[in-house]
């Protein structure tokens, strides 16, 4: 009885699936560096060249300035980074707490048959396109919010600089608004994937002490929650930093810094949606360009921020959960 | 503090979460109110399937726009549905390690790239190149918002196929490579299709990164080299003008825009919770 | 010497699943009372019906009375909070706040109740962790979060905590279950001392432990009562036949 062929048979078996397996490796592995690395360096460089023209001709300049000329080729972005920041801070202060009111109200206090029927809804909210969004800003809440909500500010609140000045529809506040609406399915979800985490333990142990349901929730739930839902907020924040198309239809589209919320302005991403097309020479693009970079540089920032924190929030409460 | 405070405190505390379910869900509804009536009565077999007309002559549709938007969303599903489920599957099957984690992490602050940009990179790297607007550009930047959402559902869903199953065909003598791609992939391929449909899904409503890639066009798809008409870019550029007929017909697009996106939602988490 | 607590035939559920039957029983004031017996005989639940804590889990219910001093906790116009606070709990496993300090810990049941007073508070703070038997070891890092407390010295965090608003009665579910035994007799020791003036009610499934620290004893079985007597005379001449298969060690 001759084994040999037989193990050389199996060997070359083995070999091969050896140098299959390899193969595989490498070919799959190949495919995630440059896909997801290479794919996150080339959209830098491309961005980085593109911009390359208007970094030389205003340096650092082009962070502070705010005279935003196409007929002179004079570019500062200033009144972009401005609305960018107004327009988002706005979202978070009026999205965060109604986010976090939903996670609460959906972890701790729905029934099951009430959180099977809502949040598919909240969820339905976020996979509303934001053409779609905008179109309704324009034509149904802008106007909403310069008859009904505007006048009252202005009535009530207008000694505060925010408010002073002629109301349009389209306007900081508008913009606020609306990107509060986009962000809370996000922030919510998160946020109420961190109350979920939380050992029953903790609210047990508030409980026994003689706490009503909502005191359980302020005093163990949600400061052991605290480091997520920080997460989620940046999370957020993020989000409305890259919104474009709905920001666009409903902040007016002027390049100005003023205090009032009421007037209308401009982000970084939406004077790139209004104005890429229609630049004419190679500064105004490149000066749009050198916009998208800081837009990205900020959002990448932003996001990994968010990410690392809920990352690591997640990673230990599943552990220890 | 008396009792009656703290419990007058705790259903108020309980009121106002309510309140702010409620408040959230009165923009959807609105939204979603809008979109039928404003867009309802555009909505016909011309509009579906005719070409736009220009400004002032009656009807026109945008069918040319509902065919771009096929043509655009399939070139990104050709580019990154492929590169994104492979390198999901690496990041499951030998993503155990700082690269692996690494790599993963950057494709979820990816996921994150405000779309805009995206189209700035298209524009940069294929409009440019190319010397003109094309569907291929559109596709591109789609593309690169795509693959980092499907390299994470796609390696989460991979993730949870059960160590055993994985261990049992090993032990079988099934070479690693096999064992992922008939084993592990075919038992998490629920969750990938999902993943990959949501991602479509997202990707048919985007906008901004259309904006000066695959531009527009008043006529039928000519060929990837050329620009074409996309539903959002049609809705976004009627939306915008300052005629009437024009803001009607921007709704009616938007209806079917809103139909498409939802239907595949709803039907991705329809079959979810049939599975499961 | 007086009933604190008289149990009237309970009755609890989860959902369907009945875990407690037709349960009677006095427990007296300033005694200490065990309960024992095998995994999944209804102690736990038992316990947590007497501070209304069975209810908060989704799909409980609950039937028959329980008299504190006499007023049936389940009547409608009680309000759980108020059963709560006067009738505290310690867990099996240490659940001191993390974000919070020691001293904030302790005084976490002070300020819900709305004792703001700074001395006030140093003070109950103060007397709880000494009745507790943590003050020594802590009083120079009470500003320290709770979790940064050895298993042992968190569980005693725990009973300062409980202690703090001065309840009536303590519940303490298999409070050593997670601690060395080091630990364990240290709790065991201020256990003793705590019925000098609480009324305490432990939850054990170690027999040894009973035998060693309660004046009265009872044993269920299947959420049924089994036996309840001066512990003395149950572990020497229990009067069931199931109590002395489980006090031998026969299952369980």
């Amino acid at each position: 009885m001759n084994f040999f062929p037989f193990f050389i048979h199996r060997r070359e078996k083995l070999r091969k699936s050896i140098t299959a397996d390899n193969l595989f490796k490498l070919f799959t592995g190949g495919i995630a560096l440059l896909g997801v690395i290479g794919l996150a360096v080339l959209i830098l460089k491309e961005l980085i060249l593109g911009s390359m023209l208007s970094i030389e001709a205003f340096g650092l300049g082009f962070l502070y300035q705010s005279v935003w000329d196409p007929v002179f080729n004079d570019f500062g972005a200033l009144p972009f980074i401005y609305g960018t920041l107004i327009s988002s801070l706005l979202a978070i202060v009026i999205g965060v707490p109604l986010s976090l009111g939903i996670a609460v109200y959906l972890a701790e206090i729905a029934s099951s048959k009430v959180r099977a029927i809502i949040t598919p809804i909240i969820e339905l909210l976020a996979a509303i396109p934001s053409i779609i969004i905008g179109l309704w800003g324009i034509f149904v809440f802008a106007p909403f919010m310069r008859e009904h909500i505007a006048p009252p500010l202005q009535n009530y609140l207008g000694f505060l600089p925010f408010f002073k000045g002629p109301a349009f529809g389209l306007s900081f506040l508008t913009a606020g608004v609306v990107l509060a609406f986009m962000i809370i399915p996000i922030v919510s979800s998160v946020s109420r994937e961190a109350i979920l985490a939380v050992p029953n333990l903790q609210r047990e142990a508030a409980l026994a002490l003689g706490a009503t349901r909502w005191e359980a929730i302020t005093i163990a739930v949600l400061p052991y929650a605290r480091a997520a839902i920080f997460g989620a907020v940046i999370l957020g924040l993020g989000r409305a930093i890259g919104e474009t198309m709905a920001v666009t239809m409903v902040i007016g589209n002027t390049p100005q810094i003023v205090a009032s919320l009421l007037a209308p302005g401009h982000t970084m991403a939406a004077v790139i949606a209004n104005e890429f097309t229609e630049a004419t020479g190679d500064l105004y693009l490149s000066a749009l360009i050198e916009v998208g970079l800081i837009l990205f540089a900020i959002a990448m920032l932003v996001n990994a921020l968010a990410r690392a924190i809920v990352w690591k929030f997640l990673r230990v409460k599943g552990g220890e959960a | 503090m008396s009792l009656g405070w703290r419990k007058f405190k705790d259903r108020a505390f309980t009121c106002l979460a309510a309140l702010s379910v409620v408040l959230a869900m009165v923009p959807l509804i609105s939204i979603l109110y809008a979109v039928l009536k404003m867009g309802l009565s555009s909505i016909n077999l011309d509009f579906l399937t005719g070409l736009p007309k220009p400004v002032g002559e009656p009807g026109g549709g945008f069918g040319n726009a509902i065919h771009g938007s096929f043509i655009v969303v399939g070139i990104a599903s050709v580019i990154g549905l492929p590169v994104g489920i492979l390198a999901g599957v690496y990041l499951a099957e030998y993503g155990n390690n700082k690269i692996g984690r690494t790599v993963s992490f950057v494709a979820d602050v990816l996921t994150g790239v405000p779309s805009i940009v995206t189209g700035i990179f298209a524009y940069v790297l294929v409009v440019l190149s190319l010397g003109t607007f094309s569907a291929i550009a559109g596709g591109v930047a789609l593309a690169t918002i795509m693959i980092p959402v499907v390299v994470r559902t796609t390696e989460e869903a991979m993730k949870l196929v059960p160590l055993e199953l994985k261990e049992a065909s090993l032990a079988l003598g099934i070479p690693q490579w096999k064992t992922s791609l008939r084993i592990v992939l075919s038992t998490a391929r629920f969750g990938i299709i999902t993943g990959a449909l949501l991602a479509i899904a997202r990707i048919s409503g985007e906008t901004a990164p259309l904006l000066f890639t695959s531009f527009n066009n008043r006529y039928w798809f000519d060929g990837v080299l050329n620009p074409v008409a996309t539903l959002p870019v049609m809705i976004y550029t009627y939306a915008i003008s300052p005629f009437e007929e024009w803001h009607a017909q921007a709704w009616g697009g938007a209806i079917v825009l809103i139909f498409i996106v939802l239907m595949l939602n709803v039907c991705v988490r329809f079959a979810a919770r049939q599975r499961y | 010497m007086e009933v604190k607590i008289s149990v009237q035939g309970l009755n609890a559920w989860f959902g369907s699943k009945q875990a407690l039957k037709d349960i009677s029983l006095d427990i007296l004031e300033k005694k200490i009372t065990a309960i024992i017996g095998p995994s999944g005989c209804g102690k736990s639940t038992l316990i947590r019906c007497l501070n209304r804590m069975h209810e908060v889990v989704p799909g409980a219910r609950v039937s028959g009375k329980v008299l504190l001093n006499g007023k049936n906790i389940y009547e409608g116009d009680v309000d759980p909070v108020d059963i709560r606070r006067r009738v505290g709990m310690v867990f099996q496993k240490p659940n001191p706040f993390p974000t919070m300090s020691v001293y904030e810990n302790v005084a976490a049941g002070l300020l819900l109740n709305g004792i703001r007073d700074k001395n006030r508070l140093s003070e109950i703070v103060e007397k709880s962790l000494k009745q507790a038997a943590l003050l020594e070891e802590v009083k120079h890092e009470l500003h320290k979060s709770g979790a940064s407390l050895s298993g042992g010295q968190q569980q005693r965090l725990c009973i300062a905590r409980a202690l703090a608003v001065e309840p009536e009665v303590i519940l303490m579910d298999e409070p050593c279950s997670d601690l060395d035994p080091i630990a364990t007799v240290k709790i065991e020791d201020l256990i003793t001392e705590l019925k000098r003036e609480y009324t305490v009610v432990i939850v054990t499934h170690n027999m040894q432990q009973a035998a060693r620290v309660s004046d009265y004893t009872a044993f269920l079985y299947l959420g049924k009562l089994i036996e309840y007597d001066d512990t003395a005379r149950l572990f020497e001449k229990p009067q069931k036949e199931l109590t002395e298969r489980y006090i031998t060690g026969r299952f369980g």
